[in-house]
């Protein structure tokens, strides 16, 4: 029955207050023990399509008569433009239509940031498109940009009001510890560079638009686009049936789409908007970068008396300011807190989602930050975790659905027992030593999703659902969902997505939230389909429905009948069962939260600070895992963003101009397949019971949370020196390095003053 | 304005008549001309490897490559290796995740295993450096690639 509840809804991280209406979710968990499908390790059922490069991503659409467009970008991180002719540009060779700042509220005349879109151009192709950006003219009056973030909140340029979280008392926290330390952390913005760059072919057909796109939420660009172009929902359909990676900067529509919707309006053809990848790494957000003043208090025992933050994102134009603080209100229980959380106002572009914003950028900070605490009291930094536990969530005291983070500790021990084998390697100028870091994030998803599956008279199967599978492997995982339930084979199960016109509405792929919003509706639709089966069946065979099941493609009785279930759906003929299914409620009054351990084994050249992160091992507590293959892919990737984000990658500035020195895969530095270290994988695959009738939380995020933690510890582990910024260039490297040799030459002086 | 010179190009086993604008990449004319959007454009400035193709065998960026300097040379695409095991392979050991980069990785890696049909940790690396993955497959590709004949 369906049911209307005012419900907390967040996406990664951010809460909000809605009235919704959910579907009760009356499944049970499927029994304990091993399951015939889900639990098992299967290859994509995309696989063979995107490896033979059959599968079509939006790159690859090609309609008859398509126009491609060239954006004008202001080249400068503030100006005015004084002058915009655009005539010149409309005569050129192919150009079909142009776009100034009056005919597209995307465009503008005083751009904030570089790259900024100003005017655009429509050609028969793209070199033609591009050739003639070079005919606008165009005149600028250039202004004084505001790069620092510091100063920005100086003088109240904000994207939003400060954010303040507080737990008792600072004065107590700092009068009851035995050790305090401080520190301020800084990290650098990343660009997303996903390999499919951002863009958009949009057709209009009659009074509808159909808008090909690559992006990570079919249904938010939907509303989107008929927000900007004033139609009903449903005269635009949202197509993205393959899609080349997102990471949180393809979960909006962004100024490509509205431009190509607007140029195929006025020239009547299909037209795409495509940004290069220098525009990627301009114009397409980013995760900011952080300034964190950090400060811990504990007693002698380890028992944590104070935490205390001022956190600093450099949001950049717009966008929003993520909750870096987030990790330090949540993570371990401390009875003194206080966090504040700025978005500084910059003309940088602006930021966007990347895998788990902000707690990225916290964990470093508070991980390192504790790791520290935990030496100057000598205690064990995995004993010191423990010992600061968190039983019930920090924020409002709610009861966890369910937390197996002491679990993912205990399976740490073997891993961080490695360390006096690992530190024994040391030899001449390299130093090696273990680290570890603590995971916890969002990943429970939520209503409303919906699911359908059709179960035809060959006893073949297809679920249908207007989601997106962003390389994930979610489409993958829904038919081991379908296949369990059914008791099907899973190469009986196809998996229609992709499409708003061809499916219900279906979640964002963002905040980790696919697999637990998108899987107990497919699950749900599935029982559906099943029950329905059943009550053919007993028909059929003059049974009660409560002694037949389904397994392994028959339908089995208790009295040990069975029938291939062809022989029940072929009664059918050109009839289908049709089954529908809903993502049920959360839990009323608990906290869904992921959690993990990363550990992490380098090797330092002290001379050169040179630094090879040999060994991670991940666990994971993300509920019931659906496909362990899938899943251990996932948190290879998460890892591997991870260690760019950490030794290599940052998004450079000229300090003075503002202009993007970073912005092709030469200067900008990706991990490739030599920098990978060995990574050990294990998920606690416990069911969250409370959650749904899955009982899985996402994955997708936790596994880049904690690795620049644990790589920067185990840094401090071989060397004693103390990383306060990302990414550990060897400057940083060497300056920690240096400073490290400074204090420990201070304390001999202290201990053995001369005579 | 562009001056046209007519070329036969040799693709996948097949010939094409071809006219195109001095200019044209081949990655371009793949893509646009014959339909064979297998090859993938991630950067277009050689940088990514994602456009990678073999020319008579030898791993080449088509971004970079123009298509009039292509001459006899046999031009082999993902389109041209669909049966080769390491496809099979690859999604077997889930060396793909959103799969923009597969194609190329595949091409380098048949590439690889042609003139060193068992290649080592430092080879692999050495081999498929130049095939940029963001979603970080890499240690699957290396598997697949280790893994190709089985």
């Amino acid at each position: 029955m369906a049911r209307l509840i005012r419900t907390e809804k967040e996406v990664e991280g951010r809460y909000t207050e809605q009235w919704i209406v959910v579907e009760e979710d009356v499944l049970d968990q499927w029994p304990p023990g091993a399951r015939r499908v889900v639990g098992r390790p299967a290859a994509r059922v995309d696989g063979l399509e995107r490896a033979r490069g059959e599968a079509v991503y939006t790159a690859d659409i090609q309609l008859p008569g398509m126009l491609h467009t060239a954006v004008l970008r202001s080249p400068h991180a503030r100006a005015r433009v004084t002058h915009l002719d655009l005539s010149a540009a409309l005569e050129a060779p192919g150009v079909r239509a142009s776009l100034g700042p009056e005919d597209s509220s995307v465009l503008v005349r005083d751009p904030g940031y570089p790259g900024a879109p100003v005017a655009a151009l429509a050609a028969d192709t793209f070199a033609q498109a591009r050739a003639a950006l070079a005919l606008v003219a165009v005149e600028w009056e250039v202004l004084e940009p505001l790069l620092d973030p510091d100063e920005a909140i100086a003088r109240g340029s904000v994207v939003s009001e400060a954010s303040t979280e507080e737990r008792g008392s600072v004065e107590r926290g700092l009068a009851e510890a035995n050790a305090i330390v401080e520190a301020e952390y800084r990290t650098q913005t990343v660009l997303h560079n996903a390999l499919e760059p951002h863009q958009a072919v949009c057709a209009w057909e009659g009074d509808t638009l159909n808008v090909y796109i690559s992006t990570q939420y079919i249904w938010g660009v939907r509303d989107e686009v008929a927000e900007h172009f004033d139609l009903a929902g449903d005269k635009v359909r949202v197509v993205c049936h393959y899609m080349g990676g997102g990471f949180g900067a393809k979960n909006n529509a962004g100024a490509y789409t509205f431009l190509a919707g607007e140029l195929a309006r006025r020239t009547g053809r299909p037209v795409r908007c495509a940004l290069t990848r220098r525009e990627e790494n301009l114009a397409t957000g980013n995760r900011n970068a952080t300034i964190q003043r950090l400060r811990a208090g504990a007693r002698a025992d380890g028992t944590l008396t104070l935490l205390t933050g001022e956190f600093v994102n450099a949001v950049g134009f717009s966008g929003w300011s993520p909750s870096t603080g987030g990790p330090m209100q949540m993570l371990y229980a401390c009875d003194n807190l206080q966090t504040v959380e700025h978005g500084a106002k910059l003309n940088t572009a602006p930021n966007a989602a990347f895998r788990a914003p902000g707690f990225v950028e916290g964990t470093f900070g508070l991980e390192c930050l504790v790791d520290e605490l935990a030496a100057k009291l000598d205690i064990d930094p995995l004993e010191f975790r423990r010992r600061n536990y968190a039983h019930s969530d920090l924020v409002d005291g709610r009861p966890f659905s369910s937390k197996n983070l002491l679990e993912c500790y205990r399976r740490a021990e073997p891993h961080w027992e490695r360390r006096h084998e690992v530190r024994a390697r040391s030899k001449g100028p390299w130093r090696y030593g273990v680290g570890l870091a603590s995971q916890i994030w969002y990943g429970g998803g939520g209503p409303p999703s919906y699911a359908w599956v059709r179960l035809g008279g060959d006893g073949r199967v297809t679920v249908v659902t207007a989601m997106q599978d962003i390389g994930t492997g979610s489409r993958t995982a829904m038919a081991q969902i379908a296949a369990e339930e059914l008791g099907l084979p899973l190469d009986r199960i196809e998996v229609s997505l992709g499409d708003s016109a061809r499916g219900p509405f279906a979640s964002i792929s963002a905040g980790s939230s696919t697999i637990p919003s998108m899987g107990p509706a497919v699950r749900a639709a599935a029982a559906d389909a099943g029950r329905q089966l059943i009550e053919i069946a007993a028909q059929r065979h003059h049974l009660e429905e409560r002694v037949l099941s389904l397994r392994d493609g028959n339908i089995v009785s208790a009295d040990g009948g069975s029938w291939p279930i062809e022989t029940i759906t072929g009664l059918l003929e050109d009839g289908q069962i049709l089954g529908k299914g809903a993502r049920g409620p959360n839990p009323t009054g608990m906290r869904t939260l992921t959690f993990g351990v990363q550990i992490a084994e380098v090797g330092v050249d002290v001379e050169t600070g040179e630094i090879r992160v040999e060994r991670i091992a991940a666990i994971h507590d993300v509920g019931r895992v659906i496909n362990p293959l899938g899943a251990s892919s996932q948190v290879e990737g998460g890892i591997i963003q991870g260690i760019g984000h950490t030794l290599s990658e940052e998004r450079l500035l000229d300090p003075r101009t503002g202009a993007v020195l970073t912005q092709t895969l030469d200067a900008y530095k990706l991990p490739t397949i030599a920098d990978v270290p060995e990574i050990v994988t294990e998920l606690v695959d416990e069911p969250d019971e409370h959650l749904t009738n899955l009982g899985s939380k996402g994955l997708g995020e936790p596994p880049i949370i904690p690795t620049s933690a644990a790589i920067a510890n185990a840094i401090r582990d071989a060397t004693g020196a103390d990383i306060r910024s990302l990414p550990i260039t060897r400057d940083e490297m060497l300056r920690a390095l240096r400073e490290a040799r400074e204090r420990s030459h201070q304390r001999e002086q202290v201990e053995a003053p001369t005579s | 304005m562009f001056e046209r010179a007519g070329i036969d190009l040799r693709v996948n086993g097949g010939r094409y008549d071809l006219d195109p604008p001095v200019g044209r990449t081949l990655a371009e004319t793949l893509r646009e001309d014959l339909g064979l959007t297998g090859t993938k454009v991630a950067c277009a400035e050689g940088h990514c490897g994602a456009c990678t193709v073999q020319l008579d065998g030898v791993p080449t960026l088509s971004c970079i490559t123009l298509v009039h300097t292509v001459g006899t040379r046999e031009v082999t695409t993902i389109e041209g290796l669909r049966d080769h095991p390491l496809v099979s392979s690859f999604v077997r050991s889930d060396a793909l995740q959103c799969g923009f980069c597969t194609p190329g990785q595949i091409v380098s890696a048949a590439a690889l295993v042609e003139t060193d049909p068992l290649p080592d940790h430092e080879r692999i690396q050495h081999a498929m450096a130049g095939n940029l993955c963001r979603c970080g497959a890499y240690p699957k590709i290396e598997e697949a690639i280790r893994t190709w004949r089985d």
